[in-house]
């Protein structure tokens, strides 16, 4: 058996996963297609194995929440918190997604063709992220390693307390949160940049992108200094 | 000869009540530094507490248990709501989540170990999951928190239930902090952080927002662990009537409520003794709520802050608890605030280490600088060989034996066979606060105040 549809009209959440989480990881498909998702929270959470799962339609809280290996692709639009926690393997989104999309991944790749709502890439951990699109406000808050290539605009306090993630803006940033500062491109950058845009699959300049990075002052305390915590 | 009255400088000696000495310091020290105090511990103020209650042991009215042997049944079931295979505890006294960061590797390795042997659980705290924490604790509980530092699917699925945590009593509506000399290279590597920062927990999840959200939350971590895991919910007690609801119609199969006295390894002083009600005042609003749903049996309540004796673990039940959850007093048993530390088969006084941080025995509070003169709160590869696993979990297993005992002897005089049956009505209170507060009458009286009329 290579391929697997899964119609959440007429099978259960739970079978789904339960199926990605045993059979799946077993190795017993290729790939697995889900059929009417219907806005459903929670799809193809927890994964385990390098499968392809293609979701047709629109999804929604936490799809591909915790992903590790496999290749995650939604058709339509996803709700908060897509491929949150994401350890490796691809979470690609062809619509929009909504808030705190990508929160806390500690690695892999989500790609969001369309706009991210606010806190995309929230307390990111070591996960890259490509939007196609614009963020919302409070993205990359309290990012602490990974990069966010964000091709179209940022909401307000973009990078709010940023420990060592880096993230790079094409377009305008509407303000930049507590310790977050522009730095100047290196070549390094650039080919970071090229690279995302490359795995993600979208056409852009990597030279006209921005890079934000964290000043590092608020990793002390600091008695003389007027606190911004 | 001619005498002259002796006449003594007159010193005022009148210390006033609103800028007492501690006012004094605490404004002193404000005006050295520019920043708040961060302390650990819990609450150091006087609180309404356990002790204000008192049980009716059985006289002619009830019938006793011979206090030693008769059976007595301490065994303790939690997360029996949705979850495959809930938690099945010898005892009701567990270990309250507490991080490797803030505790050393051969702490979390003791608590383990004790806890295995008196068949409990121990719960992990901020940072994550270490391999010899698995490995040493049969019943381990996986916290979720907001700033997910080692938040990992595999711990996840290696986990025997899982605790989203919202709040902890020492600070209720904050974020943890871990300040960098506790930054070790291993817990900078765990949590993704660069080595020596002080670290700032958040105090919000990044991916939900509400009990809504949190609904969906719970739903996905019981996908991901196929319904198999019980999914607890700890609040820090403020607003717990309503929060427990929330918690319950959230999908939680068992609420965790931490009361003001709960410990901290690093807080803002301010927030420890100003933010959050007592322990005794959240167990009641908890039972209240889980009364009010219909959930007492189904969802099971975990209570915590200031649980010391195996007498506040009898209230706690007796008030609607089905376990506790001790932090501060398993510190205090694996040698916290001691005078001196076993090391290579002798006792070595701590003075000068306690000395060295602005601290005593019996005072101490400064679990955030990382320098426990007894090796529990600590990352020093020095100080934390003041404590070996083998010494705390004999300790540790000690104290929870007594507490066990002592429960088991209250439960027999109230005419119990089983903890779980002592109840409300086995309490009364000794002063009109307690009394409020648990909703329990003063001693001798039938009076509730806040109740009736």
């Amino acid at each position: 058996m290579e391929r697997l549809t899964f119609d959440l009209a007429t099978t259960s959440l739970r079978e789904l996963n339960t199926f990605l989480h045993t059979d799946a990881k077993a190795g017993k498909v290729e790939a697995v297609t889900v059929v009417n998702p219907d806005g459903a929270h929670n799809i193809a959470v927890g994964l385990d194995c390098p499968i392809n799962v293609e979701v047709i339609g629109h999804a929604g809280y936490y799809a591909g929440g915790m992903n590790k290996s496999a290749t995650i692709t939604i058709t339509g639009s996803a709700g908060t918190g897509v491929g949150e926690n994401m350890m490796s393997g691809t979470v690609h989104v062809k619509g929009f997604a909504s808030n705190g999309a990508g929160a806390s991944a500690q690695g892999g790749l989500l790609v969001i063709e369309g706009d991210a709502g606010l806190r995309c890439g929230i307390s990111l951990k070591g996960g890259n992220i490509v939007v196609g699109g614009s963020v919302g406000s409070f993205s990359a808050f309290m990012a602490q390693a990974g990069t966010m290539v964000i091709c179209g605009d940022a909401g307000d306090a973009l990078g709010d307390s940023l420990y060592e993630a880096v993230l790079y803006v094409k377009g305008s940033v509407k303000s930049l949160g507590a310790d977050a500062q522009f730095e100047p491109m290196t070549d390094a950058d650039i080919a970071t940049v090229a690279g995302l845009l490359d795995k993600a699959g979208l056409d852009h300049d990597p030279k006209a992108f921005k890079r934000i990075a964290s000043q590092r002052s608020l990793y002390h305390w600091n008695a003389d200094a007027n606190q911004e915590y | 000869m001619e005498t002259k009255p002796v006449h003594f400088k007159n010193v005022s000696r009148e210390e006033s009540f609103g800028y007492d000495r501690k006012t004094l310091d605490y404004i002193r020290n404000a005006a050295a530094h520019g920043l708040y105090e961060i302390r650990g511990m819990g609450a150091k103020r006087k609180l309404p507490n356990f002790d204000d209650l008192v049980f009716l042991g059985a006289s002619m009215s009830r019938y006793p248990l011979e206090g030693y042997r008769e059976k007595c049944v301490t065994k303790t079931l939690l997360g029996t709501r949705f979850a495959k295979k809930p938690i099945e505890l010898d005892i009701p006294i567990t270990i309250a989540g507490m991080s490797f960061g803030s505790l050393s590797a051969n702490v979390k390795e003791a608590l383990g170990r004790a806890a295995t042997e008196m068949g409990t659980s121990t719960t992990t705290g901020d940072g994550g999951m270490t391999p010899e924490e698995r490995q040493s604790s049969k019943t381990l509980i996986y916290q979720c928190l907001p700033s997910r530092y080692g938040f990992n699917p595999d711990d996840v699925r290696r986990a025997d239930a899982i605790e989203v945590v919202i709040g902890q009593g020492a600070k209720p509506g904050g974020g943890g902090m871990l300040l960098g000399q506790k930054v070790s290279p291993r817990v900078a590597r765990m949590r993704t952080l660069p080595e020596g920062i002080d670290q700032r927990s958040a105090c919000r999840h990044p991916d939900w927002t509400g009990p809504d959200d949190l609904a969906i939350k719970i739903q996905e971590l019981r996908e991901i662990t196929d319904w198999e895991k019980p999914i607890y919910v700890k609040v820090g007690a403020t607003r717990t009537f309503h929060d427990v609801k929330l918690a319950v119609h959230s999908g939680a199969d068992v609420i965790v409520v931490d009361g003001m006295q709960g410990g901290t390894a690093a807080t803002q002083t301010c927030f420890i003794e100003h933010i959050g009600i007592p322990t005794l005042a959240a167990v009641r609003q908890a039972v209240n709520a889980l009364e009010d749903l219909d959930m007492i049996g189904k969802v099971q309540l975990v209570v915590s802050g200031g649980i010391r004796t195996g007498a506040d673990v009898a209230k706690a039940l007796a008030m609607g608890a089905d376990a506790v959850a001790i932090g501060q007093g398993v510190l205090v048993a694996l040698g916290c605030n001691g005078e001196t530390y076993y090391q290579n088969g002798a006792l070595h006084s701590a003075e000068a280490d306690y000395t060295a941080i602005g601290a005593a025995a019996g005072f101490c509070h400064h679990c955030h600088t990382g320098k426990c003169p007894v090796g529990i709160t600590t990352q020093d590869a020095i100080l934390e060989q003041r404590l070996s696993p083998d010494v705390g979990a004999k300790h540790l297993r000690n104290y929870l034996k007594t507490l066990n005992m002592e429960l088991t002897t209250i439960a027999r005089a109230c005419g119990k066979q089983n903890v779980h049956h002592l109840e409300r009505e086995d309490l009364v209170a000794l002063t009109i606060e307690a009394a409020a507060m648990a909703g329990l009458p003063l001693a001798g009286t039938n009076w509730i105040p806040g109740q009736g009329f």
